[in-house]
């Protein structure tokens, strides 16, 4: 549960999700992962630990530079936020369902 | 029970379908008549639409409002381009969280099949970035849902 608890408060913040919708397309650096994000490195650089503590980023060493990607556990999060937002519209489209329900009623009593 | 598919398309699309045992008119209906809307498009339970404004002709403005229990809230505005009753409606969007994500084009379909519509919504985003965010910002909402879910798993 503590690793779950991790993976969902590292994903709560949108900077952070927006980092792994970025790492999911590929390896990038700390420079490449802050640029889009108009942050300062240091900033982006905590974002990164935090998710690097949660298990969904690995760190990998390359000279001077330190190149992030998804780990497994990043991939399967991501997931989990995609079926979460699927969730979401499929609850509105359920309701939908009731609320054509109710109005056709109304049209089939007026023609029988 | 008609199933809903999600998914993305190139860099810069996302598109949903969905089928329904009503006609299009009706499932046009119920996407532009705020009345209607206002019971439907809420998303995870708990979420209630106190405020919706929608002035669904070419050039019409609208604007949606959610709330919670927990008085956590955000809008989303947006204008008509097109509309073809009852088969076609294009708009523009951006939800305000509560700085504007980029514009948002969607164009929903309504097209007849048996006794029902199949609906699908095509929407459109600037670039890849956006739509990464899009599809991020959304799931925001799941999130209540989501801490429920997890309290009631420990």
């Amino acid at each position: 549960m503590n690793y779950l608890d991790g993976a969902f408060s590292a994903l709560a913040d949108p900077t952070r999700r927006a980092i792994l919708a970025r790492l999911a397309k590929g390896e990038a650096t700390v420079n490449e992962l802050a640029e889009p994000f108009e942050m300062t490195q240091p900033a982006i650089s905590q974002h990164l630990k935090v998710l690097e503590d949660a298990g969904l980023i690995i760190r990998r060493v390359e000279g001077t530079k330190r190149p992030r990607r998804l780990a497994r556990a990043g991939i399967e999060a991501m997931d989990q936020w995609l079926a979460m937002l699927r969730k979401a519209l499929e609850k509105n489209y359920d309701r939908l369902d009731e609320v054509l329900a109710a109005m056709e009623k109304p049209k089939k009593g007026e023609k029988r | 029970m008609s199933k809903m598919t999600l998914k993305t398309e190139g860099d810069t699309h996302v598109i949903v379908t969905r089928r329904f045992a009503a006609p299009p008119e009706a499932v046009y209906r119920a996407h532009t008549d705020p009345k209607l809307i206002q019971q439907w498009l809420l998303g995870p339970d708990g979420w209630t639409m106190p405020v919706c404004i929608n002035d669904a002709k070419p050039g019409g403005k609208f604007r949606y409002e959610w709330t919670n229990a927990k008085g956590h809230g955000f809008h989303v505005t947006g204008e008509y381009l097109e509309l073809e009753p009852y088969n076609k409606l294009v708009h523009i969007e951006r939800m305000y969280l509560p700085d504007p994500t980029p514009d948002n084009r969607v164009e929903t379909r309504f097209v007849a099949d048996g006794n029902g519509t199949l609906m699908t919504m095509r929407m459109t985003l600037p670039d890849a970035q956006a739509r990464a965010a899009m599809l991020a910002t959304g799931m925001e909402r799941g999130m209540e849902a989501s801490y429920v879910r997890l309290e009631k798993m420990i």
